[in-house]
């Protein structure tokens, strides 16, 4: 038992701190955000050299062979800044992804070969690959004939990935793994600023060409690698949510030190200290939740492993829905403003606890999954 | 950074789940794993059969008597005891003025009354609130003026948890009324003995009898019964009131009762019921989650002396988890909660669900009260 994170650890987040401090002002983000594109290629190309897109690839192909915790350190560092990058889609759940579909079958040259061609890029932040799972509803994509038809609905940074990896129903009835190009004829790409930020898109398929990538969905292979990855991605995104609350609750702090009112810091009154005490409690509980995901998102027992992420979205989710929402009451009328990033926190926060499941979601799943265990 | 518990802690953990297993007498186990109260002789027959197997005083070091054991040794040791049943240790002695004889006691003190406090011969309580000092601790009225070698004392001590079964009483009194509020305190011990002393019990909302008022009229104290240094009791009862916290989060026992909880939600068919069973999933996840928070705080004592202002989150979360908890028992057994104490009507495991409902509300209020704690959170972690 040692919750201590190791020096080499410490250093990395360090280097990522310094970066959102001194590169990722509030100004800086916000004429990123205004850009056409949404997000930088040249901070993409910082986050390269700083080696933290080689972080989740193995070394075999030009990463750092790191896991979780420190995939979850970096996100923490990049919580306070609100990165507008596609770091978690690109570089912590598409590696991931890319290495438990394709390589299930041993010798497999395709998959091997897929792995080659595009592993080095992601970690030298020559390419960006975008996972685009979640159905429109009612407009599910299929595939026949190595052609995807159907339509994914809030494809977080869809706009900016040079593949897509689709998953779609194939004529078996099974989930297959394809990989798309945006520009290909039949991809239709909606791209869009979201409630925090950043970017997502609606994609549809008319009868896209496409290429399986998956190694087959015997015994649901192939879905459970999905959710697999995207439980990689979901502790991930605790960890950014942890470093968002983290900081919010240090910005109020300070507020109610400076900010006074009746002759006296308005941090004096008792009732607004309960309330960031309690704002303390929620965080500490969701720092607590955020190590058990990142302990356990790597699990072989999916059972175990789906109960404990959603044990950790539910505390996350609750903690940054009271955080946020309390962090704005106690700024009072600054708090509704854009010029502060307290709002741009609160947004980003609002749109975590909807992501990769909301609370009840979870709630329920973990239910179910506490009976049946 | 590593969430598992070392293969010798494991080890330990089975040592210790095989020792209460085979120890435990059978009764005994049976009240507490149904909410029932225990007498004194349950608790003292307990604590002589842990005494024996030199477990009597699990933060105590091995000087006093103890196993010596770190932060996680004893957290495993309490969380096993919990699961299997045994009885809560009777903290007054064990874990409130027995830290405080270690650290502040006279040789004669300490080997006066530890080893008595070990084989559980001799039974403490606690004299600290009164009328009017309850969260304003410091406002303690009760009088010891000195007179030759006693100290003669006069007031009321209240709320005082099984007073009815204590030979000893710690208690704050005012030895200089003229001092500034903390300044003037003093730590005595009583003997419960003593001309003078008279306990009145206070029937409580569930019909228990657990708390008491204990009057003090002209009550002699030998000096020597003083605590360090006259009108430094402040600094005493700050030091008890630190470790009275370390364990306070309760997780093992919370377990226990979830496990209660969902057994008997299980036979009431209340978890069919997805609103049901979603409250229950949410005091489970709390429940994950202050775990962690506890062993982290842990961890990070084993580089400083006492438990700092963390204890306060695991005070609020671990008693708000507890009185879910039973707020949540007393629910899944619908109307069969409102038989008022009556063993015969019902399921076998409604009986108590209601008074345990009922006495579990103290949790939030006892041990420095939930709004107290986050008195302390605002301040001392954040700084406000």
């Amino acid at each position: 038992m040692n919750f201590d994170f190791n020096e080499e650890q410490m250093a990395l987040q360090d280097t990522v701190r310094r970066f959102i401090a001194k590169d990722y002002t509030f100004e800086k983000r916000r004429a990123i955000r205004d850009s056409v594109a949404g997000w930088s290629r040249e901070i993409w190309q910082s986050l390269a050299d700083l080696g933290v897109l080689a972080l989740n690839i193995d070394e075999e192909h030009g990463g750092l062979g790191y896991g979780p915790q420190e995939a979850g350190l970096v996100m923490d560092a990049f919580g306070a800044g609100l990165l507008l990058e596609p770091y978690l889609a690109g570089a912590v759940i598409a590696p991931a992804l890319i290495r438990r579909t394709t390589s299930a079958v041993p010798g497999d040259t395709a998959a091997h070969n897929f792995q080659e061609e595009w592993l080095p890029k992601i970690a030298a932040g020559k390419a960006i690959v975008v996972l685009a799972h979640a159905d429109a509803r009612g407009t599910a994509v299929t595939e026949a004939n190595g052609k995807l038809s159907g339509r994914k609905a809030v494809v977080a940074h869809g706009g900016c990935a040079d593949l897509l990896l689709v998953s779609a129903r194939t004529a078996d009835g099974g989930t297959g793994l394809f990989a798309v190009t945006p520009g290909a004829e039949g991809v239709a790409l909606h791209d869009y600023p979201t409630l925090d930020g950043q970017r997502a898109a609606d994609i549809i398929f008319d009868k896209a060409p496409a290429q399986r990538v998956d190694a087959g969905d015997t015994a649901n292979a192939t879905q459970h690698a999905i959710e697999a990855a995207l439980d990689i991605g979901l502790a991930a995104l605790c960890a950014e949510a942890v470093g968002i609350m983290e900081a919010t609750i240090a910005a109020t702090t300070d507020y109610l030190k400076t900010r006074q009112q009746f002759g006296q810091p308005i941090g004096r009154f008792q009732a607004l200290q309960h309330r960031m005490a309690d704002m303390l409690l929620h965080l500490e509980q969701a720092r607590s939740m955020s190590y058990l995901a990142a302990m356990h998102c790597t699990s072989e027992d999916t059972t175990a492993r789906q109960r404990s992420l959603s044990a950790a979205k539910v505390t996350i989710g609750q903690a940054c829905r009271f955080i946020a929402q309390n962090a704005v009451q106690l700024h009072g009328g600054m708090g509704m403003t854009d010029e502060l990033m307290l709002s741009h926190w609160f947004k980003r926060l609002t749109a975590i606890e909807m992501s990769f499941g909301d609370t009840d979601m979870h709630l329920q799943r973990f239910a179910r999954l506490s009976r049946a265990a | 950074m590593d969430l598992q518990f070392s293969p010798e802690e494991n080890a330990f953990r089975e040592e210790v789940r095989r020792f209460v297993a085979e120890q435990l007498p059978a009764p005994i186990r049976d009240k507490v794993m149904n909410g029932v109260h225990l007498n004194r002789d349950e608790h003292v027959q307990w604590q002589r059969i842990l005494h024996q197997r030199g477990w009597g005083g699990p933060g105590w070091p091995k000087e006093f008597g103890g196993p010596g054991w770190m932060p996680a040794e004893q957290y495993i040791f309490e969380e096993e005891c919990a699961a299997g049943g045994a009885p809560r240790l009777i903290s007054f002695g064990l874990k409130m003025i027995a830290p405080v004889l270690m650290a502040f006691g006279s040789p004669e003190q300490q080997q006066r009354y530890l080893p008595k406090i070990l084989a559980a011969e001799e039974w403490w309580c606690q004299g600290y609130s009164e009328p009017g000092a309850g969260s304003d601790l410091a406002s303690v009225k009760t009088r010891a003026v000195k007179e030759g070698d006693h100290y003669i004392v006069n007031g009321q001590k209240t709320w005082t948890t099984l007073g009815q079964y204590a030979d000893w009483i710690f208690c704050l009194v005012r030895t200089d009324p003229e001092a500034k509020k903390q300044s003037g305190i003093s730590f005595l011990l009583i003997d419960m003995k003593s001309p003078g002393v008279t306990v009145r019990p206070i029937i409580t909302l569930d019909g228990a009898h657990e708390v008491n008022e204990v009057w003090l009229e002209d009550v002699r104290v030998p000096v020597e019964n003083l605590i360090g240094e006259e009108n430094k009791g402040w600094t005493y009862a700050k030091f008890l009131l630190g470790h009275e916290r370390t364990n306070i989060a309760g997780i093992g026992i919370a377990k226990r009762e979830l496990a209660r909880l969902k057994r008997i939600a299980e036979a009431e068919g209340r978890l069919d019921d997805p609103l049901f069973a979603a409250r229950v999933a949410q005091v489970e996840i709390d429940l994950i989650a202050l775990e962690i928070t506890n062993l982290r705080v842990l961890s990070a004592e084993r580089t400083k002396k006492a438990p700092g202002p963390e204890a306060s989150i695991l005070k609020i979360k671990g008693t708000e988890i507890q009185q879910a908890i039973a707020e949540l028992m007393m629910q899944a057994v619908g109307p069969y909660a409102l038989p008022f104490r009556q063993e015969d009507v019902g399921p076998d495991y409604a009986a108590n669900l209601a008074t345990g409902y009922c006495n579990q509300r103290k949790l939030s209020i006892f041990g420095g009260s939930n709004e107290i704690q986050k008195n302390i959170i605002s301040q001392m972690i954040l700084g406000l």
